[in-house]
């Protein structure tokens, strides 16, 4: 996944390509080679985007207004954000800790920990969901136990939140081990020897210059948790207005054949998505701009 | 580097790692093998090779590829467009690629199901000409560009925006034609990019079940892949079943995921940056 900090040189690095002959292509063979792109881009990105929005408001604004505020909806509306809510700052912590052992200290078996770290980015989500069944359910390992007591884990609220918090494990922790890495620990060796806490040195010295890495991290980990569906599907006993989150709510409203009701909701996620592309976008303008400065100073 | 590393918290925020990762990821993930160990070996084998799951596996294996194979042609082309030349509307192209990172799956199932059925804007079309996509193997291909497609262009482009300007100018003055200076300089650097690009996209693909399960109409034999054998088995409270074909799916993963890190690694080596 290309970090925040990838730099963006944008036209003029293409600028300096077009204009020297001995680097470009012959007009035809671009307009060919964008012409491809552009229309691969429209078939599988770009109309999939729109019809989302088209079929969510083809039946007027009544209709999308209505499949919003139904109690279903609402509620499940509700336990994606408390979902998310719970996930999201458990792996921001998680995340800062796992880049600073990382990226400030060398230790035996590093590369590995972080190999182990990338781990829930390449199990399937499904198994995803399946592992906190097998160890949370009834026939689980401490799922009985849990049971005696009297808490349910898995096809309720905890097994979601714990599905979620699986599957966003490593956002927040892959963008800030390269930017801690990059900038080095020279800065808060500085402010250690001059007597700064450990605390005063992360808020002062690194929290300044890690900043952007760390708002795309939050808001990637916040869009996949609270669009994840294959995880989630696994451990919510879909129980209407109870263990539904909005992507299982929009199955559910699907399969009834109420496709208008179903594109309502997802365009909402549909909104969050490019939401988070523009913090995106914008993320990596200030990073550029930041190096830049840097560059010039 | 000294030896010694004036700055505090390393016990704490190694030691906050290690129990949140082995809480979260790895003593699941454990489950899943210790339950599996406690089949015999033919439940386990006639768990994961009955036809259905079979037919799933090459299902799921397949789509995967040819869409990861894709993904690396057409991915790259964008690369390159979007590195090389100007063109209008390129910001938005540039910052739309990521759209399958930050769109449910879901979302992205039902909005490919609306275009491609009969009666959606490209279904539409598509089947004047009598071909089915929607509720095919087809389908699931479509949903699998489609998730891997961020994969092969943000592993190419960095690799496209570092290349040194100054080596395709000598290839040139040395009378190398432009296709040859693409061919013979500029792909061997790309190479190992673009195949770190095709593991990823194969990688999501094969794991990938939101976006798919709208589309690919779920018929036994056809058009089920892995992840929903896993859903099936589970639904009939099958768990010997579903946890000895997650069992597959998780070696698959780990080997995968090797692959991947190696790959890495020999890009950063032949691009000569550190990683």
């Amino acid at each position: 996944m290309a970090a925040a900090t990838t730099l963006h040189i944008g036209s003029a690095l293409a600028d300096r390509y077009e204009s020297n002959p001995a680097t470009r292509e012959s007009p035809w063979v671009k307009w060919t080679i964008i012409g491809i792109s552009l229309a691969f881009f429209t078939l599988f990105l770009l109309l999939p985007l729109l019809t989302v929005f088209y079929e969510a408001l083809r039946k007027g604004w009544d209709v999308y207004l209505n499949a919003l505020v139904e109690p279903d909806a609402l509620s499940a509306i509700k336990l994606t954000l408390i979902a998310a809510v719970i996930a999201v700052p458990l792996n921001l912590i998680f995340g800062i800790a796992a880049a600073w052992a990382i990226a400030k200290f060398e230790f035996p078996g590093k590369s590995f920990l972080i190999t182990l770290i990338d781990l829930p980015f390449s199990v399937s989500p499904v198994v995803a969901g399946l592992i906190y069944v097998l160890v949370f359910g009834r026939n689980g390992w401490i799922g009985p136990w849990f049971i005696e007591h009297d808490m349910k884990i898995v096809f309720a609220v905890p097994g979601i939140v714990l599905a979620t918090i699986f599957v966003t494990f490593p956002f927040v922790a892959r963008e800030l081990i390269p930017l801690m890495e990059a900038q080095g620990r020279d800065e808060e060796e500085a402010a250690t020897v001059l007597g700064a806490s450990g605390w005063r040195t992360f808020w002062h010295v690194t929290l300044p210059n890690i900043k952007w890495g760390l708002i795309y991290g939050i808001i990637l980990c916040n869009a996949r948790a609270m669009g994840e569906f294959g995880a989630v599907s696994v451990v919510s006993g879909h129980i209407r207005g109870e263990t539904n989150t909005m992507p299982l709510h929009i199955e559910i409203v699907y399969s009834e054949y109420k496709f208008a009701a179903a594109f309502a909701v997802a365009s909402l996620l549909a909104i969050l998505a490019l939401l988070t592309l523009v913090i995106k976008t914008f993320v990596e303008w200030r990073a550029a701009q930041a190096s830049r400065q840097d560059v010039e100073s | 580097m000294s030896s010694r590393n004036a700055l505090p918290g390393f016990n704490l925020s190694l030691g906050y790692t290690l129990t949140w990762l082995s809480l979260i990821v790895l003593i699941p993930l454990a489950a899943v093998f210790i339950k599996t160990a406690e089949l015999t070996l033919e439940q386990f084998w006639g768990a994961v090779s009955s036809p259905r799951v079979v037919a799933s596996y090459k299902l799921s294996f397949g789509a995967s590829l040819a869409a990861a194979a894709i993904n690396t042609v057409f991915g790259m082309l964008l690369a390159w467009s979007l590195v090389r030349y100007n063109f209008p509307g390129k910001k938005i192209v540039d910052s739309l690629v990521d759209l399958p990172f930050a769109l449910p799956t879901a979302v992205a199932g039902i909005a490919l199901t609306a275009l491609w059925a009969g009666n959606g804007w490209i279904g539409s079309i598509v089947e004047s000409f009598g071909f089915k996509v929607a509720f095919t193997p087809v389908g699931v291909l479509l949903a699998l560009v489609f998730i891997g497609l961020p994969f092969v262009v943000r592993t190419v482009q960095p690799v496209l925006e570092d290349l040194e300007f100054e080596i395709e100018e000598a290839s040139t003055s040395l009378g190398a034609s432009r296709w040859q200076t693409i061919r013979q300089v500029i792909f061997p650097t790309l190479y190992p990019a673009l195949l770190t690009g095709f593991a990823l996209a194969f990688a999501r693909a094969v794991g990938e079940y939101g976006s798919v399960i709208f589309i690919a109409g779920n018929m036994p034999m056809v058009s089920e892949i892995t992840p929903l054998m896993i859903i099936t088995k589970l639904e009939q409270y099958d768990y010997r079943g579903a946890t000895a074909i997650a069992t597959v799916m998780l070696i698959l993963s780990f080997i995968l995921l090797i692959t991947i890190n190696s790959l890495q690694a020999w890009t950063a080596k032949r691009t000569g940056k550190k990683q």
